[in-house]
């Protein structure tokens, strides 16, 4: 009995904890709130002042997709070392990361916190496509910008009623048709078997694929889709072999990724071209499944990997690899999520320079106005444009093969916009 | 390849993941034989046992040292669970047990997040690469090894059950742990046994699977649902029903996914569940159960 009387005390206890805090951050919201004068009049300048500019961002630093979540040191050592510089614009970046754990429930909490109570200027990046949907019709009712979200969606450049979000990553549309491209280059007859994950992300992939190569000699002559929750895609992969296809298109998450690349290399009788997606193509996929049962697979990238030697002497390598060895220095630099984040902060950074009003809206304009724009952690080749009618800044991939111990980019970067045009709404 | 050909590789592809489901349906039936409830937190345990030997292993330690290491630790660690978490609320209604394992799954799987994170590690495969080449039915050497390795367990937990003293005991302590108490035996003692035996047999399980699986946090979560379609098929008393068990929902599944094309990759998940509801409905003990009888 009395076990309850305590449990029953502490309960009302939270109750009227959390009643308080949802009370005070509901009386602060508008009060706070400032507009801006001259050209920019009745803008919104929350979150930015002459001196400081607030941004935020929800990972998932715990959970199961907890190893995306590193991407957000990566931003933070971006911003650190630019304000160790003297800021964006003389504003220094104040970046603030909350933890989703990969539950869109609790990303529009952490969404709101951030824009309630830590008034945040922007919501810089929300990862992955459930926790972004779950935020963005908040955002836009709030009229926050939510640019560079980590997701390849094509979803956020097809919308058109949240013009507040943005995506960044090229979407899974545009990495189809490069394959797609690849493909009808070399492999103009191919016949093309397909594993992909059954959820928005498999079916955008697939689709794309399948849009971009009809018409053409190349055909998807199997389709297997697994559950992300099947312990295996063994049985998948066998019946993929049955297709005797002369390619093997890999839609998969990591796990997926490895044992569809270990069924690969098991099956000696069956030994197809494997295109495995951008998502799949970490070392921490490839390396589990053995460097040696994954030689020449193919797959498409559009950023610097840090762990090429090929970028060893570049010069915003070493900017990069220093400010991580500095600011976050138990994170690996070698890790290609950390040199993602950095590309994806850089990115904001040049947004952030070509803003005409230093508001919100200044924000939500220059986003979508960019016109090839450089940043130096992209491949060369690979450059930031929006526009009216696009709202997909990067659009150009580059093919990658794997070769002894590492990827080795090959071909010129396919410029998906220019060969196939812009994406259907 | 010839229709025939390609249906034998199908039944083969099936028993490879079967064995897979029976290996943990084992421990699932082995701690259902001794305490009465059923764990959810078995695949967990399995899965965190297998980060033990991981761990060992990529210190340095030779696999065949590190195995029996991992067993050891993986029955103390049962033992001390039991201890710790299931004795308090021992006694108390099944359902509060059973949910208490439902916590204690949710727990261990972030823990191993925690430690280990959620990046995917290979595990050093201890069976030949390759396999044999059976009148153009390939099977290979992992699956057969599999196999052999969970017949040994059903063998020996069968003689467990059958054939040694402590068998009887915990029967007893499963079936009325009031009485048994009363008969002098230590219900408390064999309820902590049964914990360690059947996290050992899941430890097994585990390093037996991972290196097919890849070992991940969340590699038994969908082995478990197998598992238990499995031991239900089989007879939740029944090492023997609950290999058979596997072998058969591995089987139906590849091949109502491969053959049946509503069913197709994307229903086949719901196989284990049509099992267990038909199971549940015809035959509550299952095919090689005893069915619970109950003095009015």
């Amino acid at each position: 009995m009395r076990k309850t009387t305590a449990l029953r005390a502490a309960a009302a206890a939270t109750a009227a904890l959390l009643t308080a805090t949802a009370c005070s951050s509901h009386r602060g919201q508008d009060a706070q709130d400032t507009a801006a004068d001259g050209a920019c009049k009745g803008q919104q300048t929350t979150g930015i002042t002459d001196e400081t500019i607030k941004l935020g961002g929800i990972y998932p630093l715990s959970g199961p997709a907890s190893a995306y979540g590193t991407i957000s040191k990566g931003v933070a050592a971006y911003f650190k070392h630019v304000n160790d510089k003297g800021g964006i614009d003389g504003r220094k970046v104040e970046f603030t990361v909350r933890d989703d754990g990969y539950q869109p429930p609790k990303a529009v909490e952490e969404a709101r916190r951030l824009v309630e109570r830590e008034k945040v200027f922007a919501v810089f990046q929300t990862l992955g496509t459930p926790s972004t949907a779950a935020v963005w019709d908040y955002l836009d009712k709030q009229k926050v910008p939510q640019p560079f979200v980590a997701t390849g969606a094509s979803i956020w450049g097809t919308d058109d009623k949240h013009p507040w979000t943005i995506g960044w990553q090229p979407n899974y549309v545009s990495e189809a048709r490069v394959y797609a491209k690849y493909l009808k280059d070399e492999k103009p007859k191919a016949k093309v078997a397909v594993l992909f994950q059954n959820d928005d992300f498999g079916k955008d992939l697939l689709g794309g694929f399948k849009e971009a190569v009809a018409g053409s000699g190349i055909k998807v002559v199997a389709e297997e889709s697994y559950e992300v929750t099947d312990p295996s895609v063994s049985a998948q992969m066998t019946s993929l072999a049955r297709s005797k296809a002369d390619v093997l298109l890999n839609i998969t998450t990591p796990k997926f990724g490895s044992q569809a690349l270990a069924a690969d290399a098991k099956n000696t009788k069956w030994n197809p071209l494997h295109i495995v997606n951008n998502v799949s193509s970490s070392a921490t996929v490839l390396q589990p499944v053995g460097f040696k049962n994954v030689q020449g697979v193919v797959s498409a990238t559009y950023f610097k990997d840090p762990a090429d030697p090929q970028w060893a002497d570049d010069a915003e390598m070493k900017a990069y690899k220093d400010a991580l060895r500095k600011y976050a220095p138990d994170s690996d630099p070698a890790n290609q999520f950390n040199a993602y984040g950095w590309a994806a902060a850089s990115s904001l950074h040049e947004v952030l320079d070509g803003m005409k009003c230093p508001t919100r809206e200044g924000l939500r304009d220059a986003v979508r106005d960019l016109k090839d724009v450089k940043v130096n952690m992209l491949l060369p080749g690979v450059t930031l444009s929006t526009g009216p009618d696009d709202a997909f800044p990067i659009e150009t991939m580059q093919l990658m093969r794997f070769k002894g111990e590492r990827w080795q980019l090959f071909g010129e970067p396919v410029d998906t916009r220019k060969e196939f045009g812009p994406l259907a709404k | 390849m010839s229709a025939v050909t390609e249906f034998l590789q199908q039944v083969t592809e099936g028993l490879g993941s079967g064995a897979v489901y029976a290996s943990l349906a084992l421990a699932l039936v082995l701690i259902h034989r001794f305490t009465g409830i059923v764990n959810f937190a078995q695949g967990e345990l399995a899965m965190i046992s297998t980060y033990v030997a991981w761990q060992l292993v990529a210190s340095g330690m030779s696999f065949w040292l590190a195995l029996p290491v991992t067993l050891a630790v993986s029955f103390a660690g049962g033992m001390l669970i039991e201890r710790i978490v299931i004795r308090p609320v021992q006694g108390a209604p099944e359902l509060t047990v059973v949910i208490v394992t439902v916590g204690l799954f949710v727990f261990v799987n972030a823990m191993a997040g925690l430690i280990w994170s959620f990046t995917v590690k290979d595990f050093p495969q201890q069976f030949p690469d390759g396999g044999i080449d059976l009148a153009g039915v390939r099977v290979d050497w992992s699956t057969l090894g599999i196999i052999g390795v969970v017949a040994v367990v059903m063998g020996l937990l069968y003689l467990l059950f059958q054939h040694i003293s402590a068998g009887l005991v915990m029967r007893a302590v499963a079936c009325n742990p009031a009485s048994a108490r009363l008969a002098g035996i230590r219900v408390s003692r064999v309820l902590m046994l049964g914990w360690g035996l059947a996290a050992t047999v899941g430890a097994v399980s585990g390093v037996l699977v991972a290196p097919v699986l890849f070992l991940e946090p969340n590699m038994m979560g969908g082995v478990l649902i197998y598992a238990f379609a499995a031991a239900t098929l089989g007879g939740f008393d029944s090492p023997v029903g609950a290999v058979v068990g596997g072998l058969f929902v591995g089987v139906a599944e590849t091949l109502t996914g491969a053959y049946v094309d509503v069913v197709g990759a994307d229903l086949k998940v719901g196989v284990p569940l049509v099992i267990i509801l038909a199971v549940l409905l015809a035959r509550p003990q299952g095919l090689f159960g005893r069915a619970a009888v109950e003095r009015a």
